[in-house]
């Protein structure tokens, strides 16, 4: 590819001097991980696209990559990105593009230092796929706002110092204009987190009961009515804060696979289920080739459709594995060793697990992060250019729309 | 990294790139352009039911802009290019389901030749090859087409001469070609001879094929004596088989995904198009959830064939023996679905000869088993993976 630009090498120095500055003045072997995100904050790289003060330095955003990289050759931690990737993943670039100044130099750098975890009410029982349909309810109260409605599948509500909400603050204008968004604070008197257990019997998750919780207006984070628009600007942010790495050869689901065909059959492997299995392992190589594709492109080049089709494909083939997983086990696929824990797990991620509770986590690839129904609209609509699905409920006002 | 590598310790092959050249970009605009007007519908089908399925005309132009010698090295007159080039080649011509004996050719006969052939042989051979004025064929098969059994030609040594005999099936292109490699069986191994497809004691019997674009031949030796200087004399025959084989198996999945492109693309454009119930029939997600499905596996087999293209080009063999066949699984199975959906697409006018789809849904189906179905591939994947 081309050599870096004049304006790529100034930046390229400008963030090494950056880098150099954070780790000498604090030394990530001997400083706290809380103090040492604090001070990256302040040396502006903890999203280099931000502004100077906000914890950026007005760079491309593909520097992070740089820095990160950097940081953690120097044992410093990046952990943060993880701990709270609610806020620093999707909050953050919200609270830039639509939040006030106060707002952003009350919630940036304890966010970035997870001073404060972050938490995001979206969803509800009545909205999943059709989230701008949500039902629950701000009304205006002074210059407060009180809040009652119920919200689900929200990651890391019960360490929460923060979340952030969409409500409904009109009911009588078509769905996508009545909304508005918020901060809640979730120490706030009727905030009722509880924990919401899922197939594999642990909980994730959380559902939010929100009863007459009081909002002050200095938390509204854009126009009254625009929040469709902010939410949007949430998500896209989950899209790039999801579309990370991309990992090593027949890493994932696949290499579980590999496992428990070398130690249940190897040599002797009945040759369907071989095929089957190499089936899966090349369709799985074909997966990772994509999204190294699709990164190069984004990096230096004109994306295409490969950067969209990544997560619909790793979500069924996903599936597909994890289930023939267990077929490989054969009646050790009957059993769930360590049985159902009903218990909170610490991180959100979902590493490495036994091959029954991927099997049984793995039905969720298709559901959460837009379902594999809405990712194929998507995909149609948007990269194919195919017309959209007649809709009643787009103009009419949300309070006569049906709800089930 | 051994062919061998332990899958529980895999071995992530180095980054490849995937971006074009400024020059890659002008080669595929060109030879799209060329096809476009030149390798229309319409001539297509003249050429697969009045000229056998092979457009000389059209195979003259490509030679002139030296696409026949893409993999010609350049003292032979050729370009000397990687398979980088030729994938782009590749891909153009098997989006047009263009007639011309590219992939005999300018891939298997003329990797066979430069792996297994003398200088002296290659500089006799190239140059005619590189200008397209000679076309090469190989005939490696028994008549069952079997991958696992000996080729049906064999050669017996008389004096300092060979005497060929036998049968070769499922030559591509071999009806076309002004000359053959056959890879024959000498009861103790394998040779490679370059013979004059019109030489005396050689026949040519026109196979009956399902993809009416890609022809093939029954090639019939009975008593042909040729002398030893037509046995390619340089490295060992089976490698420089085994080299072409491969470098066809990579040649066809880029072709595939030319195809699955095309075929992606034209049933998008139908369901936007077509009106049922008073709205396009690609506004059901029925029907455009197909399509997202095609697109999703679209982009897969592109990166499968691309990375494989890039393998051979750099010379990668440890991963080119996982890279090629699983780039030929892939795009297979994506093809023969991609190509089958498309017809349910189309609904009736599918159906019709007069529709394109089913020279789509035949390639699909034809390069599927071509060289070895998608389970073979992924057998030797496994192999290679030590699964």
């Amino acid at each position: 590819m081309a050599s870096d630009t004049a304006s790529t090498t100034d930046e390229r120095t400008m963030i090494e001097e950056r880098v150099e500055a954070l780790l000498a003045s604090h030394p990530p072997a001997t400083t706290p991980e809380h103090e040492f995100w604090g001070a990256q904050f302040d040396h502006g790289l903890a999203w280099v696209q931000h502004p100077e003060g906000y914890g950026g330095c007005g760079v491309s955003p593909r520097w992070q990559a740089e820095v990160d990289r950097r940081i953690e050759q120097a044992g410093g931690s990046t952990r943060n990105r993880y701990i709270n990737v609610l806020g620093i993943g999707m909050g953050a670039g919200t609270i830039m593009e639509h939040g006030t100044e106060d707002q952003q130099r009350r919630w940036l750098r304890p966010m970035f230092a997870c001073e404060e975890i972050w938490c995001q009410m979206f969803s509800e029982p009545g909205a999943g796929s059709d989230l701008a349909a949500l039902a629950t309810s701000a009304k205006r109260d002074g210059d407060h706002w009180i809040v009652n409605g119920q919200k689900v599948w929200t990651t890391l509500a019960h360490l929460a110092t923060w979340g952030l909400l969409v409500a409904r603050t009109d009911p009588d204008v078509p769905k996508h204009a009545g909304l508005t968004y918020f901060v809640v604070d979730m120490d706030s008197d009727g905030v009722d987190v509880r924990p919401l257990h899922q197939i594999t019997g642990e909980a994730e998750f959380n559902e939010v009961y929100l009863t007459d919780v009081r909002i002050p207006d200095e938390h509204r984070v854009g126009d009254v009515g625009q929040g469709w628009k902010v939410a949007m600007t949430t998500l896209m942010n989950e899209r790039v804060a999801i579309g990370g790495g991309v990992q090593p050869r027949g890493e994932g689901a696949i290499r579980q696979a590999v496992e428990v065909w070398q130690t249940h059959h190897g040599a002797d492997g009945d040759p369907a289920q071989r095929d089957e299995l190499l089936r899966l392992w090349v369709e799985a190589e074909a997966l990772r080739l994509t999204s190294t594709r699709a990164k190069e492109a984004a990096t230096h080049g004109t994306p295409g459709p490969e950067g969209s089709t990544a997560k619909l494909h790793w979500a069924d083939l996903n599936k597909a594995i994890t289930s023939f997983t267990i077929d490989l086990l054969g009646p050790e696929g009957m059993t769930y060793p360590g049985g159902y824990r009903f218990t909170r797990p610490e991180e959100t991620a979902t590493r490495t697990t036994s091959p029954h509770k991927a099997f049984l986590r793995a039905r969720a690839n298709s559901i959460e992060g837009g379902t594999s129904e809405v990712m194929k609209n998507i995909l149609g609509e948007r990269v194919l250019g195919l017309p959209g699905e007649p809709r009643t409920d787009k103009n009419q006002p949300w309070r006569e729309v049906p709800r089930s | 990294m051994s062919a061998t590598t332990s899958p529980a310790a895999p071995v992530t092959p180095d980054a490849v790139t995937f971006s074009l050249t400024e020059e890659q970009r002008l080669l595929r605009s060109t030879v799209r352009e060329l096809l476009t007007a030149r390798a229309g519908s319409e001539r297509v089908r003249e050429v697969m039911l009045e000229h056998g399925g092979f457009d000389e005309p059209l195979w003259s132009e490509l030679a002139q802009l030296g696409l026949t010698g893409l993999l010609v090295p350049e003292r032979y007159g050729g370009v000397g290019s990687t398979f980088v080039e030729a994938s782009i080649v590749l891909e153009e011509l098997g989006r047009r389901l263009a007639p011309v004996a590219y992939l005999s050719s300018a891939v298997l006969g003329t990797v066979a030749v430069v792996r297994g052939g003398s200088d002296d042989q290659q500089a006799r051979i190239l140059p005619d090859v590189a200008t397209g004025a000679a076309r090469l064929a190989l005939a490696h098969l028994d008549t069952a087409g079997r991958l696992d059994a000996p080729p049906g030609i064999r050669a017996a040594r008389d004096g300092d001469d060979w005497v060929l005999d036998g049968e070769a099936g499922y030559v591509i292109d071999g009806q076309h070609a002004t000359h053959l490699v056959v890879a024959a069986d000498t009861g103790t191994g394998i040779e490679l001879f370059v013979v004059a497809a019109d030489a005396d004691g050689l026949a040519r019997e026109p196979v009956e094929v399902l993809d009416l674009t890609r022809p093939m031949a029954t090639v019939t030796a009975a008593g042909m004596r040729i002398g030893d200087d037509a046995r390619l004399s340089a490295g060992e025959p089976v490698a420089a088989l085994h080299a072409a084989l491969t470098a066809a198996t990579v040649a066809i999945a880029c072709e595939q995904v030319g195809g699955i492109q095309h075929t992606l693309e034209a049933a998008t454009a139908y369901a936007r198009e077509r009106v049922q119930f008073g709205r396009a029939i690609g506004s059901f997600q029925a029907v455009k959830h197909q399509l997202a499905d095609m697109l999703v596996a679209t982009e897969s087999a592109r990166s499968t064939a691309e990375h494989a293209a890039r393998v051979l080009a750099r010379g990668d063999y440890d991963e080119l023996a996982i890279a090629a066949p699983l780039a030929k699984s892939y795009c297979s199975q994506v093809y023969t679905q991609a190509a089958g959906d498309a017809i349910q697409i189309y609904g009736g006018i599918g159906f019709t000869w007069e529709h394109d789809a089913h020279l789509y849904f035949k390639r699909a189906k034809s390069t599927r088993l071509l060289l070895g179905d998608p389970r073979h591939q992924r057998a030797l994947v496994g192999d290679a993976l030590g699964l």
